[in-house]
């Protein structure tokens, strides 16, 4: 039973192996495709993890509109990894007026998308998946 | 050991030779997203294959007895129930859309004639009872045949209903829903060895359950910060022990294991083992902690090991020893120097899942271009095969597949540039007992037996 426990062995870790064989040759390949993505993206944060990245993954699926804001809270879009301060809420909203004024990115606001200015009622909501099919795996 | 019963594995060494037995789905070049399958699971006899779809829907395959009549079917899988497990939903306090993908299925042991199964989505775990009818009761006296009331004062005479024969039915019935208790999406959900409690895992958080009682969950993990600006890591997976129903383990975005017992205290935010390979400093990129983030965690049959996925390599951990794995296989070190292209087009945060076969000798794990690896521990060899409907004669040996990295590539190789990064095996899953494996490619699912079975 112990056996394996000895059996650690070296051997198994052919990645460690080539990693060696490439610095030998002077450039890790991630530290080469770092180098790529950093060259793409100059204004691409130091470390990727960080409560930024991590929230976004933690609010999959909300709406377009909230994930704007949090994101402009944050001083993102625009990719600033500086955290933004205001004032006071006359300051916040000076600022927020002007990003809207800026391009959104990615996907643009949706036509059916309800923006505040009155309560929503499902009929305002975009589209939800039509009748539901049986599985063709089923079939 | 627990595991294979018998004729489970060949003598010998473990030289298998998988060939192509089915493959499930529709072949249209054009793959609705509903038909996404997101999950496989075979359950504890292997007897039934329960597949779940990005469409809320569950599938679930019936392996076919013996028949001498037909003996090319012996050991087929074949439709045996299907329904609409969960819906898609929309909090409107939230203006959250809520996904009906089935994230995970997991079968309850048998203990009645029925089957059950936990289904869960982002929110909301389901208990399915399957269950047959082929009997119905007939000469009612209140009811006609057809259901109608009869007049109570025109009956003249009492009978005895009789069970009569009828065509097979499997109804799929929901017991119980357990909802409300997951702030963030749920990743995970296993069966307690104590068969009356469950656990269910979102990004921060670890619930548990017992499956008699709905409208009460314990936490027993909570690693959300107080101040969520601190957040520096999400539980990506979490699984019971498969003997000792007060261990759990949990896994994290940074490459990490905690293994937690309930008996030492009420809420397990304090690890009782904690589970970390050392990194080397001076190799540390951008990526590192992103491909470190462990998808899949899975406690091998015997409970001594437990294994974990994170984006290029599968790790085998005994549970004895925190400071490394006793086993690091890589499943595609050839994709080290496209981790630029693979970030950009968000492939760096697949989750990939990984399992055990019946008697722990051998692992096996999903990759792309409709790739899977597959590891035998004991013979340390490996092998790369492909599901495709090229390969899809019926007993056909599958190839083993080589993919080359640079320079001169040989005949039957593939260079890595010309690799399907659309074609991704997430999920799949072996037969607990046989060599028989389940294998998800985006809206097909693929089984291969071992020829020797």
């Amino acid at each position: 039973m112990s056996q394996k426990q000895d059996e650690e062995n070296p051997a198994e870790e052919t990645g460690e192996e080539k990693q060696d064989t490439q610095e030998k040759e002077g450039i890790l390949p991630e530290r080469a495709e770092e180098a790529k993505l950093k060259a793409k993206y100059p204004s691409l944060g130091q470390k990727p993890g960080g409560s930024d990245f991590l929230m976004k993954r933690l609010q999959k699926g909300v709406s377009i509109i909230s994930y704007l804001l949090l994101l402009e809270s944050k001083g993102i879009l625009g990719m600033k990894s500086i955290e933004q301060k205001y004032f006071d809420s006359g300051d916040y909203n000076m600022a927020k007026a002007k990003m809207k004024n800026k391009q959104l990115p990615s996907t643009g606001p949706d036509k059916n998308l309800v923006t505040g200015d009155h309560i929503p009622t499902p009929q305002d909501l975009p589209q939800r998946k039509s009748s539901l099919v049986t599985s063709k795996l089923a079939g | 050991v627990a595991g294979a019963g018998g004729g489970g594995c060949p003598a010998g060494g473990n030289d298998f030779q998988w060939c192509f037995s089915q493959v499930k789905g529709a072949i249209d070049e054009d793959v609705a997203e509903a038909d996404i399958i997101s999950t496989v699971e075979f359950n504890y006899s292997g007897d039934l294959l329960a597949t779940g779809d990005k469409g809320g829907r569950v599938v679930i395959f019936q392996r076919e007895q013996e028949n001498k009549s037909r003996p090319h079917s012996r050991g087929e899988y074949n439709v045996y129930s299907t329904f609409q497990s969960h819906e898609p939903e929309f909090d409107y306090l939230k203006s959250l859309e809520i996904e009906e993908k089935i994230n995970k299925i997991r079968w309850l042991p048998q203990q009645n004639a029925a089957h059950f199964l936990l289904s869960t989505n982002d929110k909301t775990i389901k208990l399915w009872k399957i269950s047959e009818r082929d009997k119905r009761a007939e000469g009612y006296n209140l009811k006609d045949e057809d259901g109608r009331l009869r007049d109570p004062f025109r009956v003249t005479a009492l009978r005895v209903p009789i069970l009569k024969p009828m065509d097979l039915m499997v109804e799929a019935s929901p017991r119980r829903i357990f909802a409300n208790a997951h702030t963030y999406h749920i990743n995970s959900i296993s069966v307690n060895s104590d068969h009356e409690t469950y656990l269910s895992a979102d990004d921060l958080r670890i619930n548990l359950w017992h499956l008699e009682i709905t409208d009460r969950s314990f936490n027993i993990v909570d690693i959300k910060p107080a101040n969520m600006e601190e957040l520096t890591e999400v539980i990506t997976a979490a699984e019971f022990h498969p003997h000792q129903c007060n261990v759990l383990v949990y896994s994290s975005s940074k490459g990490t294991v905690r293994l937690c017992d309930m008996r030492s205290s009420a809420l397990c935010d304090r690890h009782s083992k904690f589970f970390e390979e050392p990194e080397d400093p001076s190799s540390r990129s951008f990526f590192s902690e992103i491909i470190s983030s462990i998808s899949d965690v899975k406690f091998s049959h015997s409970g001594r090991y437990m294994m974990t996925r994170d984006y290029l390599s599968v790790k085998v951990w005994d549970l004895n020893m925190e400071s490394r794995p006793v086993e690091t296989h890589q499943v595609h070190e050839y994709l080290r120097s496209k981790l630029c292209s693979l970030y950009e087009n968000d492939c760096i945060f697949d989750k990939f899942e990984c399992c055990w076969n019946g008697s722990d000798s051998a692992i096996m794990t999903g990759s792309y271009n409709n790739f899977f690896r597959m590891f035998d521990r004991n013979a340390r060899r490996d092998v790369t095969l492909e599901a495709s409907r090229e390969n899809s004669k019926p007993r056909a040996s599958l190839k083993p597949r080589k993919v080359c990295t640079g320079g001169k590539r040989k005949k039957d190789e593939i260079s890595v540039d010309s690799l399907d990064f659309n074609k991704k095996i997430l999920h799949t899953a072996w037969h607990p007992l046989e060599n028989i494996i389940a294998v998800a490619a985006t809206n097909n699912l693929y089984i291969f037996q071992d020829k020797i079975n």
